[in-house]
Order: C-alpha cells, then structure tokens, then sequence
C-alpha cells in the first residue's frame, strides 16, 4: 500500500543578520525508507519536529521530495496527486476539510460530488458512520458549533465517504477528552479490521497505539528509529516497569527481591517501585507486596510514548558513537 | 471533469454568507457607497473640465463604467484569492492539496462575495447611462462588443489577481502588493489610458493588459482614433487579450504551486 525508500526532505530556512539573508538547510526527513502492506494499522510517532508531518505531507502529495522514491496505492503522490486524492482520506487533527458555516450534512454533501460518489454508495456509507459515529443529531449543526470530538467524528466521516483504501490521519486524537478518544478508537479499529482500511496514524498518545495499531514506527531527527510491534520495541528498550502502591498507613516501602524502591511521596503513604519485566511479573510482584504491607490502591505504569523514543534516541546515538 | 462540482461549491458559500445576514447586509451597502464616491469623483473633476484627455464626461464615465462592471465581476470570483496568505498560513491550502481538484478554481469557488453585486449593479446603471449618451453608430457587431467587454474585462483583472496573488506563495504577506496591483489597476482603467504618463501607461495598459478592459473597447465603439496612435481594430482584440492573460495566469499560478509544494511553507 506504501513503499517508501530512502525519501529525503530538506528545507531552506532564512537565517537573517541584519540586512544580509543567509540561508541554511534543514533536513527534516533524512532517508526514510519503509513499506505497509494493504491492511495494516500502523503507529507513526516521535517528537515534535522529528519528521512525522514531513512525511505524511510526502506520502499525501502536498510537499514534493528533495530525493528518494514513494508510492502510495499504485501512484507517485508527487506527480499524480489528483489521482491518489481519490484513493486515499487523510485526516488532519489540527486543520478542517469541513464548510465551517454549514450544516455538517451540506459538506458531505459536497464531497460526495467533489469524489464523484454515487448516490447508492453514499448512502450506505454515511448511514454506516453516522451509526457508529453516533451523528444523528448533528448532521444538520453548523460546523462551527460543533465541539471538537463531535467535529473530528465528521472529519473522519468525510474522509472515508469515497472509501479510500489508506486513511492517513495526523495526531487524530489530539485535545480530545477520553470518552472522545475511545470512541474514535473503537471505529478506527473496527473500519481496519472489518473493512481492512489500511490505517496510518501519527499520534503522541500511547494508548491510540495500543489499541490501534499492532505495528509502531518511531522517528526522530528525520531517520527511524525503530520498526516492529509496540510489545517488542517497549520491551526491548525499557525493560523496567514501575508499581506504585498507595499504603493504607504511612511504612517504609516493602521489600521484595528483584524489586528497587525509587522513590517515596507523601510522608511514606506511596512508594514507587520498579522491576524488570523479564524477572517477575506485575501479578506475582502484587502478591508478595500485598503480603507484607496493607495496600489501599495500585497501578503498573508502563514508560511512556516519549520514554521509549528518547531510550531508543539514545541508543542510536550510542551505537553511532562505537562505530 | 468535475464539471458539475463547481456550482455546488458556490452554492455552499451563498449558503454560509447568508449565515450571517447584518453582516452581509452591511457590506452590500458598503460597496455600493464606495462605488458611488468614485463616480462622485468623476462628476466632481468634470464641473472644473470640459474634456479629459480628449473625452467628454459621458464617454469617460462610460470606460468607468465597463472597469467597474468588470471588476465587480472579478472580484467576485478572484476577490477570494486575496486570503491566500490566510489559507497558506493555516494549512487550508494543504486541505486543497487534497482534493481531487484544481486548486485555483476551489479557491475561487471557495468564497463567492455577494456583496460585490453592490459594485456590479453601480457599474452596470452608469453603463447604461453612458451608452444611452454617447454619440455611437450602433451595429450588430458593435451590440456584441458591448456585451463581451465587460466580461473580457472581468478575465483580464481576474488574470491580475490570479498572478499578483501568486507572489504570496513567495513572500509570506504578499497582500498589500498584491492588492496594490488589482486595485491600482481598477483605478487606472476608469480613466482614459492617454491621460497617463509614458513609463505607467507602458506597465498598467499593455503588460498589465488594462488598457483593454475599457479604453480600447471604448474607443472603437464610439469610432474614435486612438490619440496614443495604435489601429482601430485594437480596440476588437480584448477577448483575445483576455484569453491570453488567462493562460498566462494559469501558468504563473501552475509555476507558484510546483514552488509550494517544493518549498513547504
């Protein structure tokens, strides 16, 4: 569905002293090279500025590469933009495609001519968002009072009535409230699974990727990291997870073998300990603590989305000093 | 081609303008006032003048009245162009990008000012003013030259916008050139082209094909020597102007987005 080799992306930006304008280049995307097979849910993340939207921007026709080859269902983005805009929806979670005065319906509306839809395959298609979207109500609200997680549910809607092969959706989730993100979740899932949509997603929220996407790719500095399912890659580079225990009575942290206590908060009332996934398990770690002090709340935290970019950003800075 | 989409897209915009009715009001109002000041001007100048440039009040408010009649026209489609640098800042244009359109006629179509029907309608009863005193031999061809000005005249300042507002894609906020360019052209057609000094007359009539809008269809329709000494049948050539200005502006705006979308913004 996507193959991208060695793509390159440079940007000059003006650097002023005074009157004098120089200019440096940037490289934003700097040999990327990947492929996603038609059907695949796939994470894209990374810091601000590490090249995600560079890319999507590439892989969507909108910018054009310095070098390096992409195509996207069957078609050079740069050269046949008209073409793959058929066959493809992209979302932009900061940005609309919706007719900001209208009534929601009146912008699928357009889009239904704009992508050349017929009436049969729109109808069907529309009802079956607007189920599982839950926008009966809101098809006839101008767009610009709709809230922000009801107006996302009509820019995916709007990105899918031409049923597109790829939906490519940038930071998807981005402001929402939870109730919101679960949502959108549940229908990303379900139009990938059942409909076989190949998704795309960059993101900066862990979860999206956890429920979402069984393949993660991590980018930062324009070159990817790492490549590989969410499990693995976590695994790998943080090996460690923590329990935090809230304690019934202020105590000194339990002991248990394997286990460091890093820190403690609130006069002794909770205490943060870490483990080595490898070593124990977080339901045996539980067992032996609850033996030895009286726990009134738990909870495993796993490293978050920027924990793991910046362990694997270290890594490769590591490795590049050895070579 | 998506030839039916077009409609739709301005039928949209009516709708959304018609969203805010006070507003839309107000602005109808506005435009018909500011029109009306600029005849004010004419009429002013001709209490103090007999001829201006060798044409009498009635025949310089009749090349007023095809620039104001075409550029109510063009402003209502062009017009739009003036936020590109609005929708190059916000990423709307990027939305565009995605679409399986061209995106000069989204944007033209993206914004429909009604309230330039304010302008047009000025234009349009000091035409009819005009022709009805102004010494012309009236013919079929002549018929049809009245009509096609105002519309070649409507292409050629849509052409303008189309390449001043292109240099947006360069410079960030391109408007207030870009604006001067379209508007200073609209001031420089209301008034015969020989009243202006050589270097502008050579930029604003002939590159900047203002000239045609007005004074040349003007000319041969009261049968009149051109005082700047071109043939009379110049003054028959502005469609053919006006539809070399638009492929030149597709061009320029073709070349303005190849840079976009190499550059980034």
């Amino acid at each position: 569905m996507i193959e991208v080799r060695e793509l390159r992306r440079e940007f000059k930006v003006a650097t002023s002293k005074g009157l004098r304008r120089n200019y440096k280049t940037v490289t934003a995307v700097d040999g990327v090279t990947f492929g996603v097979e038609a059907g695949e849910a796939v994470g894209y993340v990374g810091p601000n500025g590490a090249g995600k939207s560079t890319t999507i921007k590439m892989l969507t026709g909108i910018l054009v590469p310095t070098s390096g080859h992409i195509q996207v269902s069957g078609v050079d983005p740069a050269k046949e933009r008209r073409d793959l805009a058929k066959r493809i929806g992209v979302v932009f979670g900061q940005r609309s495609q919706l007719w900001w005065d209208l009534p929601l319906k009146d912008s699928f509306d357009l889009l239904k001519s704009i992508y050349r839809v017929s009436a049969r395959d729109y109808g069907v298609r529309l009802e079956e968002c607007v189920e599982l979207l839950g926008l009966q109500e809101l098809l006839m609200t101008p767009v610009r009072q709709l809230s922000l997680g009801q107006r996302m549910r009509g820019e995916i809607t709007a990105a899918l009535l031409h049923a597109p092969e790829l939906l490519v959706l940038d930071e998807p989730t981005i402001g929402l409230d939870l109730e919101s993100k679960e949502r959108l979740r549940e229908f990303l899932k379900d139009i990938n699974t059942r409909r076989g949509t190949t998704l795309l997603l960059t993101t900066h929220d862990l979860d999206d990727i956890e429920r979402l996407c069984p393949r993660l790719m991590v980018i930062d500095h324009g070159r990817v990291l790492a490549d590989g399912p969410l499990d693995e890659l976590r695994a790998e580079v943080t090996p460690e997870r923590e329990l935090v225990i809230d304690l019934r009575e202020p105590g000194p942290a339990p002991d248990v073998p394997g286990v460091t206590a890093v820190r403690s908060e609130a006069n002794g009332m909770r205490h943060h300990l870490t483990f080595r996934r490898a070593e124990t398990t977080a339901a045996q770690l539980i067992t032996q603590v609850v033996r030895q002090v009286e726990v009134h709340d738990l909870a495993v935290v796993e490293p978050q989305i920027d924990d793991v970019v910046r362990k694997l950003y270290q890594r490769e800075v590591a490795q590049d000093v050895h070579r | 081609m998506a030839d039916t989409i077009y409609p739709k897209l301005i039928g949209a915009r009516l709708r959304s303008q018609m969203s805010y009715r006070a507003s839309f009001a107000m602005d109808f109002l506005t435009q018909v006032i500011a029109q009306c000041y600029e005849l004010l001007v004419i009429l002013i100048l001709f209490t103090q003048i007999h001829a201006l440039g060798g044409f009498t009040k009635n025949e310089v408010l009749l090349m007023y009245a095809f620039a104001g009649a075409a550029f109510g026209v063009a402003d209502l489609f062009a017009g739009q162009l003036d936020n590109l640098p609005t929708y190059i800042r916000t990423g709307s244009f990027d939305v565009l990008l995605m679409r399986p359109l061209g995106t000069l006629p989204q944007i033209m179509c993206s914004d429909i000012r009604l309230r330039r029907i304010g302008r047009i309608t000025g234009g349009l009863a000091v035409m009819g003013y005009a022709l009805a005193n102004v010494p012309i031999d009236w013919s079929p061809a002549k018929v049809v030259l009245t009509i096609a000005t105002p519309v070649a005249g409507a292409v050629i300042y849509s052409s303008v916008w189309v390449v001043a507002c292109s240099t947006c894609f360069w410079i960030v906020d391109g408007r207030e050139f870009a604006n001067a360019v379209t508007y200073g052209s609209n001031a420089f057609t209301s008034y015969p082209t020989n009243v202006y000094s050589r270097p502008l007359r050579w930029v604003m009539a002939y590159i900047v094909p203002g000239a045609f809008v007005a004074y040349y269809p003007s000319l041969a329709l009261l049968g009149k020597q051109d005082p700047l000494g071109l043939p009379g049948w110049v003054g028959w050539t502005s469609p053919l102007v006006a539809a070399l200005a638009a492929a030149a502006a597709g061009l320029v705006w073709r070349f303005a987005v190849r840079h976009y979308r190499g550059t980034g913004s």
